[in-house]
């Protein structure tokens, strides 16, 4: 397929976000701290970025992953849900995850 | 000095050789032959010390590195350590076959490098008949290999022309990112300034070309762009800062801390196969020379962005304000910013009869 025929992603509630095969989630043991390996680039994703992006499976649902997050940090939902769908929204347009 | 944190990236040049001529080679004028190369072992013992070092990137380079027999071996052993490996090809010499080896090995992403968005250019650039078509059968070959792809285009005044065309070509080509590279002016691109210097109003059109192609493409491609320095306000942060996240390694094992420090005669280099590799970016001579902010002049020692953008380039202060200590010229605030843009202004005023380049090889020079 041509990129010319790519579409943007756009983050929905049931989008069901994953990682790209190229892109890398990965504990590094010298540093203590979680990467993200992309084409040049590596990034150092904090806690919560961390906690948003290894629930990103290519299975789980938005949805799924806002209610699960709301439990875990004891958060309301609504605070929640912007939270996830705009930084899923951007990493999407960076092409570090898809849907 | 308090000790400098891990290198995130490594930049391996595993061979000189290459079958193209580029007239901007990053690499150095003197080039290395290949019985200075170091062998398979000695790159896989240094891959891993630089895994042991936390490296999570190495860039497998040239020359041109497929032509390196062991290219599979040495992807392996960085698979094998988690360090992601990317391919910088020129993509003229490689079977399909290949890449699907090299895919097997683990590599992770490949970067072609293309000269022109048509044969004509291509041809020209890389001084060699046939290149364009092919780098088109390497490119179909990696994305059905299903690696990720990111073209890389060097941008001069040749080409400048084009950049509309490298982005469709990059979506024709089903790529994910493309890098809109201006040709930074040292080793062979400054031996071939005149002939290659853009003219500003081009410069200003292919920004404008690349912004709105980014909002217009917005999540469907990545287009990286770098600054064409001549023309900058502020200097590039070059290598990120000096021995701060990345260094290189030449073909025979000199560790540098970017491509053109061996321009700055008085920088003492080590070896690979003499030191250990975290010893080298600890304590090497060249790599504490310009490392953090200490050894930086006023301007820059008390300007506000000297954590962005680190003085700019050593070898660029060097080659134009004749200190390696100096700002960066690329800077506004250095009195010697004009002299760049008349430099600039200058070559951009030459004939196309200009056009004869030094074309990259060995004893050309």
């Amino acid at each position: 397929m041509a990129a010319a025929e790519r579409h943007r992603t756009v983050i929905a509630e049931d989008s069901r976000p994953g990682l790209p095969s190229f892109v890398r989630l990965q504990f590094e043991p010298v540093r203590g701290a979680w990467a993200l390996l992309s084409p040049e680039k590596v990034m150092w994703p904090d806690e919560i970025s961390y906690d948003i992006l290894k629930r990103c499976d290519g299975d789980t649902t938005v949805a799924e992953i806002i209610s699960s997050l709301a439990d875990e940090y004891d958060a309301p939902e609504e605070v929640v849900r912007d939270d996830v769908c705009g930084f899923l929204q951007v990493w999407a347009d960076r092409r570090l995850v898809v849907a | 000095m308090t000790a400098p944190g891990p290198p995130i990236g490594m930049l391996a040049e595993l061979t000189h050789r290459c079958p193209l001529q580029c007239p901007y080679c990053s690499n150095p004028a003197k080039l290395l032959k290949a019985n200075t190369e170091l062998d398979t072992a000695d790159w896989i013992r240094v891959f891993n010390e630089a895994a042991d070092l936390g490296i999570l990137q190495v860039h497998l380079s040239g020359g041109e590195p497929t032509l390196r027999g062991d290219l599979e071996e040495i992807v392996s052993a960085l698979s094998a350590r988690g360090v992601y490996s990317n391919l910088i090809t020129a993509g003229v010499n490689i079977k399909p076959e290949r890449i699907t080896a090299l895919k097997e090995a683990g590599l992770d992403h490949v970067q072609l490098s293309v000269q022109g968005a048509t044969p004509e250019i291509t041809e020209k650039i890389g001084n060699m008949k046939g290149a364009h078509q092919l780098k088109l059968a390497t490119a179909q070959a990696v994305r059905a290999a299903q690696l990720p792809l990111t073209l890389n285009a060097p941008i001069h005044r040749h080409n400048i022309h084009q950049v509309s065309d490298f982005i469709e070509l990059t979506l024709q080509l089903d790529a994910e990112r493309l890098e809109i590279a201006n040709v930074q002016y040292y080793g062979w691109a400054l031996i071939n300034r005149t002939q290659l210097m853009p003219a500003w109003d081009d410069v200003m059109r292919q920004v404008d070309i690349v912004e709105a192609a980014r909002e217009r493409l917005r999540g469907i491609l990545l287009i990286d762009f770098v600054t064409p320095d001549y023309y900058a306000e502020f200097p590039k942060p070059c290598m990120g800062g000096w021995a701060k996240d990345a260094f290189m390694v030449t073909p025979d094992g000199t560790a540098m801390p970017c491509h053109a420090a061996h321009t700055i005669p008085h920088l003492t280099f080590d070896n690979v196969t003499e030191k250990p590799l975290a010893e080298i970016w600890e304590h090497s001579p060249a790599f504490d020379a310009y490392r953090g902010t200490g050894w930086m002049q006023e301007p820059c020692r008390s300007c506000e962005r000297r954590e962005v953008d680190f003085g700019g380039c050593r070898c660029q202060a060097l080659a134009i304000a004749g200190d390696a200590a100096a700002m960066d010229p690329a800077c506004s605030l250095s009195p010697l910013h004009d002299t760049m843009l008349k430099i600039a202004g200058q070559a951009q005023a030459v004939s196309e009869a200009a056009d004869h380049f030094t074309y990259r090889r060995i004893g050309a020079r």
